[in-house]
């Protein structure tokens, strides 16, 4: 795959109900104020950590996580906030999570946005390490599509973070499965104070795709509707067994690293450059100008916003910080939680013998540099008696390459005498015909006979 | 009722908690075709199928970050690592991300994390390693480490049925090499319970996994010179079973503890501190404990010989303590 084929630019609008297109202001609005109120709170030093913020970002969370179904799974980074509240999460949850009360989704335990939930809002606590929610969501969409759930799983990954190991292993992972799973790369210039030109040699983040065989795409950040038709599109590419996908988004860190980090690295002109670009005065403009409100909408809409969050603020201050004895609670699962799959297909299927191949791989190109070769071996191929996928496992993109033989169900039980068999199996490459071996097996027997030390 | 070796009882585990439950699955390098770099997973592709063995890129932290989020949704993945010691390529995977989920959000990560350890096989410095301590200080795992076919099967179906990430050890000097008659009816070892190997009432060897078998043999040795010792295979590693180690030295007064790990840093100076919080006036003699040499695990045979605890270590050790 090109670069050239697999890269699209940005989109057109999208038809929204109207309804919808006041959500997203909602939610980008939500999540301002939302933010704009804990520095508040962080210079009152009622946040006990650090606040990280994701001022002129708001598109990014919130069109993509806008794109999801409610059965969908996300996983949000720090500066993901809007995705959160997208997903149903109150403003009290994040507040109580950063002034680490009691009523906090992790009762203090941990903070900032590290929290999630498994039953209703489907969302995944991130962890402070970068890039190891690629390789997590790649399971969670691997095991939705197990289950028959028909779900789609997204994160989200900075442009620092893009340069981990996680990123790379969960990503190629992930293509390898063909999971449906959306990794938006959100590209905001800035990792903590090193430009991304100094941390990626290529010129965007998105050709890291190519590398994968998966489909990429890059959109305008800034442009919530952009970015709302990128995810979307994703999304159904990868709900219909396309995945995974990558979408590249340019967008910028108007703040620092956290509330501590001024920023002075950053030019002057390039906040300048990205400010005339902030995505709610964008997307205001938008909403005027296509006459989807007027300042009356707007106004109520903002007053909402505002009343909203005096409730949920004072929720927060008011909570109480967590009993100390509750540090020791906790630490493993002893039955408070009921682990149960949500199965959306018949187990039959993933049963024996329903679910049983012939264990062996069907090579189809001999990895050779001379093209004849590989015709060679295709005209053999499809000279050979033709085989029976099961057509129940391995990822469909995927079959071209690696096909399970038609079944043949064997139980332990019915496994060929054991001893005679292991007796032929010796690590490291070791058999009974190696002399070394044999004498060194003879050798130990003597001893241990003579009852001496065995080793 | 046929006697077993230790790896068909790992086998028989998987085989059975896979044919008990559809959400057990299993990821790692190699599993599926090939069986496993010691053919404990042989078979099991064929019986299962492609969506439930997954063979999987050679990506540590990919394979357990995936288990992670297969727990989530309410599978129970058995992942195994080809050799234990690239467990060190997906620490952080599971240290911080499987080891605290729950902690932190209330969310199990139903995980086993199995594969093959230890030396006494000339593996050398990157494929013999017992990297337990790693995890050991790491709360909201759980580590198993047995000695026996009948532990490794019973432990592991329990270690299936578990909510938490459970590491499971299994030494590849026993893969074979012991045989074990085990019930034909279905059963389960709990997590966490030591076990006494040999009852003795003049000091106490406390071991695990394959120090277990060399514990047994300076036992014996130790019989014949009128010193009458006891031996306990702790199986699970973490949670420790304090009643049983403190029961024990309670009993014989004297400590020895054996294990195969290197030295500092090793499973014994935890339990010394435990002992001397818990059983402090009960001892007769100083807490003893043989060892690895505080090296990395070498190639040559000789080295390794060297390098390894062996039963007269353990027994010149016991002779000395059973002299207080």
């Amino acid at each position: 795959m090109h670069v050239a084929n697999s890269v699209k630019e940005s989109q057109t609008a999208p038809k929204l109900t109207r309804q919808q297109y006041l959500d997203l202001y909602y939610y980008m609005q939500l999540n301002r104020q939302l933010e704009d109120r804990m520095v508040r709170l962080f210079r009152q030093n009622k946040i006990v950590g650090g606040l990280y913020s994701s001022l002129g970002q708001e598109a990014v969370s919130v069109g993509t996580a806008y794109a999801l179904e409610p059965k969908d799974w996300l996983a949000p980074m720090i500066r993901n906030i809007g995705a959160l509240l997208v997903k149903g999460f109150k403003p009290r949850d994040i507040m109580t999570q950063h002034m680490a009360k009691y009523t906090s989704p992790t009762l203090g335990k941990d903070g900032t946005s590290h929290f999630g939930d498994l039953n209703v809002h489907h969302t995944i606590s991130p962890i402070s390490m970068l890039g190891d929610l690629i390789p997590v969501m790649t399971g969670v969409a691997m095991a939705g599509r197990y289950l028959g759930q028909n779900i789609v799983a997204l994160t989200w990954i900075g442009d620092g973070g893009s340069s981990t190991g996680a990123f790379h292993e969960g990503l190629n992972f992930a293509a390898s499965q063909r999971a449906p799973f959306v990794l938006v790369v959100e590209n905001n210039q800035w990792a903590y104070s090193t430009p991304v030109a100094r941390q990626v040699p290529v010129k965007n983040l998105a050709d890291r795709a190519v590398a994968y065989g998966i489909t990429s795409k890059i959109t305008d950040g800034n442009d919530v509707l952009a970015v709302y038709a990128t995810t979307k599109e994703a999304v159904d590419e990868c709900r219909s067994g396309h995945g995974p996908v990558l979408i590249e988004v340019k967008t910028h860190r108007m703040k620092g690293h956290a509330q501590h980090d001024p920023a002075e690295y950053v030019p002057k002109e390039m906040v300048e450059y990205w400010k005339a670009r902030d995505p709610i005065a964008r997307y205001e403009k938008f909403l005027t100008e296509n006459k989807i409100w007027d300042a009356k909408t707007k106004a109520e809409i903002d007053s909402r916003i505002e009343r909203e969050l005096d409730e949920e603020q004072k929720f927060a201050e008011e909570s109480p910080l967590p009993p100390p004895e509750l540090a020791e609670q906790g630490v493993y699962c002893d039955g408070c939680h009921t682990i149960e799959a949500d199965w959306q297909r018949p187990q039959k299927e993933v049963t024996p013998p329903n679910c049983s191949v012939d264990a062996i791989w069907e090579v189809k190109s001999f990895g050779s540099f001379d093209p004849d070769a590989a015709a060679k071996m295709k005209a053999a191929s499809q000279a050979a008696q033709p085989r029976q996928s099961p057509g129940n496992g391995a990822p469909p993109a995927r079959s071209e390459k690696i096909a399970y033989q038609s079944q043949k169900a064997t139980s332990a039980g019915e496994e060929k005498d054991l001893d005679t068999a292991a007796a032929l199996r010796v690590p490291f490459g070791r058999g009974p015909k190696d002399r070394a071996f044999r004498e060194e097996r003879a050798q130990k027997e003597k001893n241990r006979r003579g009852k001496r030390g065995r080793r | 009722m046929a006697a077993i070796t230790m790896l068909e009882g790992i086998r028989q585990a998987i085989f059975e908690e896979m044919d008990r439950d559809p959400a057990v699955v299993a990821l790692g390098e190699d599993i599926g075709v090939y069986g496993g770099a010691f053919k404990v997973t042989e078979g099991l592709l064929a019986r299962f199928g492609p969506e439930r063995v997954v063979d999987a890129p050679v990506s540590e932290t990919a394979i357990v970050g995936a288990a992670c989020g297969m727990g989530y949704l309410g599978l129970r993945p058995i992942v195994e690592m080809q050799f234990i010691d690239f467990i060190a390529c997906c620490f952080n995977q599971v240290t911080n991300f499987a080891a605290k989920s729950h902690y932190r959000w209330g969310a199990p990560v139903p995980m086993v994390l199995r594969g093959p350890s230890g030396g006494g096989v000339h593996g050398g410095p990157f494929h013999s390693a017992n990297p337990e301590m790693y995890f050991m200080h790491t709360p909201g795992l759980k580590i198993i480490y047995p000695s026996t076919p009948h532990d490794a099967k019973g432990l592991l179906k329990s270690a299936v049925r578990d909510n938490n990430p459970v590491l499971f050890f299994e030494h590849k000097y026993l893969y074979r090499r012991i045989k074990e008659e085990i019930p034909a009816e279905e059963y389960t070892v709990p997590i966490g319970k030591a076990t006494v190997r040999r009852e003795g009432k003049d000091l106490t060897i406390l071991s695990y996994a394959a120090m277990v078998h060399t514990s047994m043999e300076a036992a014996e040795t130790l019989a014949k010179e009128g010193i009458d010792a006891e031996v306990i295979d702790l199986r699970t590693l973490l949670p420790l079973d304090r009643d049983a180690i403190l029961a024990s030295v309670k009993k014989t007064n004297k400590l020895l503890i054996v294990h195969e790990d290197t030295r500092t840093g090793g499973i014994a100076g935890e339990i010394a501190a435990l002992v001397c919080e818990g059983a402090f006036e009960d001892l007769d003699g100083p807490i003893a404990r043989v060892t690895a040499l505080d090296t990395p695990v070498p190639y040559s045979p000789p080295l390794e010989e060297h390098f390894l605890p062996n039963a007269e270590k353990v027994a010149a050790a016991a002779r000395e303590l059973a002299r207080y």
